[in-house]
């Protein structure tokens, strides 16, 4: 007896092939668009493997983290390279997760059934957005202080909860010790166990509903259109790309290490030239222009308010664009999109060339 | 009472049961989330009750140059003029919290986080900083360099 059969008398094996096997994958203009989540959830993967490898050498804490950063890099075979694929897979996930994002939001893959999928994968960005914030503060390097440092007091600036929400971030009044300590529980502990779970749903509703095409092709009639098996054509064309990102990495960590640059110094004054990490960039920038008033508000709160709203109608895009249901294309929705994309390009390359 | 039907009273029992469950599942959550929302704010630590600090001698401070300093928790950026007088002001930009640094060749004082700048005595002059940097008072006694908080007077 095979264990596939020991096991199917047990839990009904057979149920489970048949809905994979039922999987089909549309093919179409846009079906390298399917890959995009797959390359996601991957690097998410790469993420916790290298993760948990350098949690065995890390320690935080002001005296700890930046010695054991500096060890790991210098002494402990292939940790440079184990840190090194932690950062650049770090960035790439990011960049990858945006990508999903935006092609799925020009599909409409938004619209109805899948709007729980929307949100879900909204949160996981956040949760991606708060594992780079996090990271990005371990090292104890003089870049990632003052980025935390700026980071918390935009969260101080918030109106009625900002206090507490900075005493919770920094753990106490100041960036210390104490914040890195508990960066590190978030990073390693509490993000991972969130965004475990939210994925798990994310993933479940992507298959119990299928892949969705975008409104046009919808309209083809069901017959006419070409699509592929799930298992195994499409799974492996996926692990095919997988394995070019993993290349890719290899490539990037090899040839273009990031520096871990001067420790943390609270007496130091910050460095010409700082910068956050690139995905927080166009944020940053936008905080650089905006006057110390706008009207009657502090320009800080007036950033605040214009990403919180900005945020907040991007995270409610199934509900506010109705039309969607019906394969509408809104002008409007589509204008939204494509100025966001290039509001972001904009201030981002303008913050590196400045 | 009695023309009240068994089932009405059945009825009655239920929501009044129903009542008392959702209040104590309400009390039970709140219970939990109160403890380890206190958890996570850490215990305010006692101001470090600094008056003043001695930066040593006059004679060892470069003209035209200057120094971030621990006053209490807080760094604060003592500055040194060509012309010899000496500033104290706090070191963390009013904008987000950056330490701010002395710029010597326009004697102002510049935020590399996002171009902010003050002019020698604080005050906020170009860029996001909404106010300017709080003033801290310098002493010269026996030739040395006494920073300590402005009277409110
Ligand atoms: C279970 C999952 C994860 C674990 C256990 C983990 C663990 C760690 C540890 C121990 C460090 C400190 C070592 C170092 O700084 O090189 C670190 C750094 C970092 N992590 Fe993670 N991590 C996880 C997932 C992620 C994810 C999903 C991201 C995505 C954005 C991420 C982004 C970063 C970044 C940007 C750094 C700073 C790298 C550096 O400059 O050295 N991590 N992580
Ligand atoms: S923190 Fe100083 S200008 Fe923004």
């Amino acid at each position: 007896m095979s264990i596939y059969e020991w096991m199917n008398e047990r839990i009904d094996l057979d149920s489970v092939k048949k809905f994979a096997l039922k999987k089909r994958v549309p093919i179409f203009y846009g079906s390298v668009w399917y890959y995009l989540g797959g390359v996601s959830l991957f690097l998410f993967m790469v993420q916790v493997f290298t993760g948990i490898l350098l949690i065995l050498y890390y320690q935080p804490g002001a005296e700890t983290a930046y010695e054991s950063v500096k060890f790991i890099i210098s002494r402990v075979e292939f940790g440079w390279l184990i840190r090194e694929v932690h950062s650049w897979s770090a960035n790439l996930f990011i960049l990858f997760a945006f990508f999903h994002m935006f092609t799925v939001f020009f599909a409409k893959a938004y619209r109805k059934p899948r709007e729980m999928t929307w949100v879900t994968g909204m949160i996981l960005l956040m949760l991606s957005l708060g594992f780079g914030f996090s990271g990005y503060l371990l090292p104890w390097n003089e870049l990632a202080y003052f980025a935390t440092k700026v980071g918390s007091d935009i969260a101080g600036a918030v109106p009625v909860i900002g206090d507490f929400a900075l005493r919770l971030l920094r753990a106490g009044d100041e960036v210390s010790g104490a914040t890195l300590t508990r960066f590190y529980g978030i990073h390693t502990a509490l993000l991972p166990g969130m965004f475990t779970v939210v994925l798990g749903i994310h993933l479940i509703l992507v298959q119990v509903q299928g892949m969705s095409v975008p409104p046009e092709i919808e309209k083809i009639p069901e017959e006419k259109r070409k699509s592929i098996p799930f298992f195994p054509d499409f799974a492996l064309q996926d692990a095919m790309a997988w394995l070019i990102v993993l290349n890719l990495i290899a490539l990037l960590a090899v040839f273009f290490p990031w520096d871990l640059g001067p420790k943390a110094d609270p007496l130091a004054s910050a460095p010409a030239g700082i910068k956050p990490e690139w995905y927080f960039m166009f944020m940053f920038q936008t905080l650089k222009y905006i006057p110390a008033h706008v009207l009657f508000i502090e320009g800080e709160l007036f950033g605040i308010m214009l990403f919180s709203i900005g945020g907040l109608i991007w995270f409610l895009v199934p509900f506010l664009d109705k039309k969607a249901n019906d394969g509408i294309r809104t002008p409007f929705w589509t204008w939204f999109g494509i100025l966001l994309i290039i509001y972001m390009i904009v201030l981002t390359a303008w913050g590196y060339l400045t | 009472m009695s023309n009240l039907t068994k089932t009405e009273i059945k009825k009655e029992r239920r929501s009044f049961l129903n009542t008392i469950l959702k209040t104590g599942l309400v009390a039970w959550v709140a219970s939990v989330i109160y403890p380890v929302a206190r958890f996570l704010v850490p215990p305010k630590t006692a101001e470090l009750n600094v008056n003043n600090i001695d930066l040593g001698l006059v004679a060892e401070f470069p003209k035209n140059s200057s120094k971030i300093v621990r006053f209490g928790r807080k760094p604060i950026i003592v500055i040194r003029k060509e012309s010899g007088d000496f500033k104290a002001l706090e070191a963390t930009c009013t904008h987000l919290d950056c330490n701010v640094q002395f710029k010597k060749e326009t004697e102002q004082i510049w935020c590399a986080c996002h171009n902010g700048l003050y002019d020698i005595e604080g005050k906020n002059i170009s860029g996001p900083p909404p106010k300017p940097l709080a003033q801290f008072k310098v002493d010269i006694a026996r030739e040395k360099i006494i920073v300590s908080k402005m009277d409110l007077s």
